[in-house]
């Protein structure tokens, strides 16, 4: 249990990080948001919940995964000691699952028919596709049409799963107008229809649910870190698009003073250029899909369209919690290029026989910046969050190899 | 002191007839054409303006309206040209309410509490913001009440009773009903569902009751005006203005008149008894 002057015990009642948060949504959602905030409650503290849970993190989507010590990066990096937090080692290959098996449980629980989701890279797109077909519950994917043609191997494995795809033509055709839809969906839908949110934005109670879903890193992480070495880790790194696998990794250290920790965003072709998806470097707060946060956006409040090379990270904004640990300065946050990430992909299959998603390659990208400068016996831990199988077309594309 | 829009509901109580409310996309599809159909709507029969002020990410919005956003912001649409269209309005119509529609985001950027000077300079009745629910009143709402403006809320067919007291708390001007559980411009509005709605709101408030989202022609608004104390049409008439667009996007001749014929067909279709 978090102390009530830990860094760990928000929200207030209204779901405000701070000024951070809310539930800024339409009237016909508000029921429902508040229905399922307590369905969430009460499946917080249910023992039957909680350990169908952990019988399906641990049986089917392969839990704990392990903590590695990257030894050749290490070598080559010739500073800190590297170690992976192998979350794309789950089932389905990204730390979505974790979550997923969290909220189709909750469906299940309020008795709902059908599952709807926003997908950017699609790995939450599978994750849900693939719960869905486990709990046999009819499932509908919103994805931009961007998303869509950059993303086809997600997009297959999506449908093999039986989901329903809707590419969405709307906007910037990116994960952003993906979630417009799939709250349109929602409101048209309220009876039967659960909406499972893959990062930790949202309107309350979605980023507290989705984080305490995802901690299950971080707490793992805890454990095996004490293990392998004695003590807790000295650097935490991670991607953010929405902030889901690092808020995971981040959350159950906030209270450890002597962990410091970094978040990464994608810097597209350079912050300076306006083409990135850096929200906390280069936006400011705002209100979108349920919460203030930092958002990218113009002069009049009108959203900007993000740019990544990678789909998953290609998000105007970012999780509540992590605008708020900004502004308190517990958190640091940096960016990476297109290009630095690029870099790190090829670097990591090269040298730990490991193909990372591109997400992921933006935080090793940054663990390659630090680690050079940092003494030996520091330990930095990165959460290797997905597999790049995804995205084998994308490099090829960009390495110029004709698959 | 009685604002413009108890007013105007007082003068449809006595002429014994439902309001229309009409609602266009300022800077749609540009902001001299916006100017040139708003002017002449009371004129058609609107009893009320509606004028959406355009957001890129309009979640509660279906793809016609969506799409009015798109055309006004491409115009160069900002939400101070906005209150620039109403001020310009107001100059030669001091009677009719006019209502802003919209999204927190452009506000809060804009600063809440220059808004409400501007509003208030501009002229403007009312406003809806779709994403502020009873929950986040501080923000804007109480604000806006403390202003002199009219806050219109929203109340829909799943606000249970439990929560419809939360929704009147603070509520002025009109209760807005969606007549579906949906976004703008889908479904059909039913009548029966609608009236077992709308008086399901009267026996908690005194608030006159329009009703919109699905009201798509002059046989609908007569059907659901019956029911209520006004309609409210959006993406029909919306529609029309994206039916008489050049292939560059630029108002057709006739655009304007055939949007205020079809607004004179609904206030027709609502004065029938």
């Amino acid at each position: 249990m978090a102390e009530l002057n830990s860094l760990r015990a928000g929200p207030n009642e209204k779901g405000h990080f701070g000024i951070f948060g809310g539930r800024y949504v339409a009237e016909t959602l508000m029921p429902l948001i508040l229905a399922v905030e307590s369905a969430y409650n009460q499946a917080k503290e249910d023992p039957a919940f909680q350990s169908e849970l952990n019988n399906l993190l641990c049986h089917y989507a392969g839990r704990p995964s392990p903590l590695y010590h990257a030894k050749r990066l290490t070598e080559h990096f010739g500073g800190a000691k590297i170690y992976f937090k192998r979350d794309e080692l789950n089932h389905t290959g990204s730390h979505k699952i974790n979550n997923c098996l969290g909220q189709i449980l909750l469906a299940k629980q309020m008795g709902k028919k059908r599952i709807i989701a926003e997908t950017g890279a699609g790995q939450h797109g599978v994750a849900v596709a693939t719960v869905a077909a486990l709990f046999d519950l009819p499932c509908v994917i919103y994805m931009g049409a961007t998303d869509v043609e950059r993303q086809q191997p997600n997009v297959f494995r999506m449908k093999l799963l039986g989901a329903e795809i809707m590419p969405v033509d709307s906007g910037s055709k990116t994960l952003k107008d993906a979630m417009n839809d799939a709250l349109r969906d929602w409101v048209a839908n309220v009876d039967d229809t659960f909406y499972i949110i893959g990062t930790v934005a949202g309107p309350h109670p979605y980023p507290t649910m989705v984080r305490d879903f995802q901690s299950i890193i971080g707490n793992e992480t805890r454990k095996q870190m004490l293990a392998a070495e004695g003590k807790l880790p000295d650097t935490l790194v991670a991607c953010i698009g929405g902030g889901s696998n690092s808020i995971g990794l981040f959350h159950p250290f906030l209270d450890e003073p002597s962990v410091s920790m970094h978040g990464v965003e994608a810097a597209g072709k350079g912050i300076e250029t306006g083409a990135h998806a850096a929200s906390l470097s280069g936006g400011r707060p705002g209100v979108l899909h349920g919460n203030r946060t930092y958002l990218l956006q113009d002069g009049d409040g009108q959203i900007a369209d993000a740019h990544s090379i990678s789909a998953g990270l290609d998000y105007p904004g970012i999780g509540p919690e992590h605008a708020w640990l900004k502004d308190i300065r517990r958190i640091d946050y940096f960016s990476a290029t297109d290009t630095e990430a690029l870099e790190a992909f090829k670097l990591c299959a090269e040298l730990e026989g490991i193909i990372p998603a591109l997400e992921p390659a933006h935080a090793l990208a940054h663990t390659g910046k630090i680690a050079r400068k940092l003494p030996k016996d520091h330990i930095i831990c990165m959460n290797m969050c997905g597999r790049g199988d995804k995205d084998i077309f994308t490099v090829a594309k960009l390495l110029g190899v004709d698959l | 002191m009685t604002g413009r829009i108890a007013a105007r509901f007082q003068a449809l109580k006595k002429e014994g007839r439902p309001g229309l409310v009409t609602f266009v996309t300022a800077g749609d599809p540009d902001i001299e054409t916006s100017l040139h159909i708003i002017r002449k709507l009371p004129a058609a029969g609107a009893d009320i303006i509606e004028v959406g002020m355009p957001f890129s990410d309009p979640m509660a919005d279906g793809p016609a309206i969506q799409a009015s956003s798109q055309r006004a912001l491409a115009s160069g649409m900002t939400l101070e040209a906005t209150l620039g269209l109403v001020q310009n309005f107001r100059v030669r119509d001091n009677e009719t309410p006019v209502v802003l529609m919209g999204y927190y985001n452009p506000i809060y950027s804009f600063g809440v509490e220059k808004f409400l000077r501007e509003t208030k300079k501009a002229g403007v009745d009312g406003i809806i913001i779709v994403d502020l629910p009873p929950e986040e009143d501080g923000e804007l709402c109480i604000p806006a009440r403390k202003s002199g403006l009219d806050w219109i809320r929203l109340a829909t067919p799943t606000t249970d009773d439990e929560r419809l007291p939360a929704v009147l708390t603070n509520a002025s001007g009109f209760i807005y009903y969606v007549a579906i559980m949906g976004i703008t411009g889908t479904k059909s509005a039913n009548q029966k569902e609608v009236r077992a709605g709308v008086n399901r709101l009267r026996t908690q408030t005194d608030l006159p009751i329009s009703v919109g989202f699905g009201i798509k022609n002059p046989e609908s608004a007569r059907a659901i005006g019956d029911a209520a104390d006004a309609v409210v049409v959006g993406s029909a008439i919306v529609d029309i203005i994206s039916a008489n667009l050049s292939i560059k996007g630029k108002p057709t001749p006739k655009l304007v008149e055939y949007v205020l014929e079809f607004v004179e067909n609904l206030s027709n279709g609502i004065r029938q008894k």
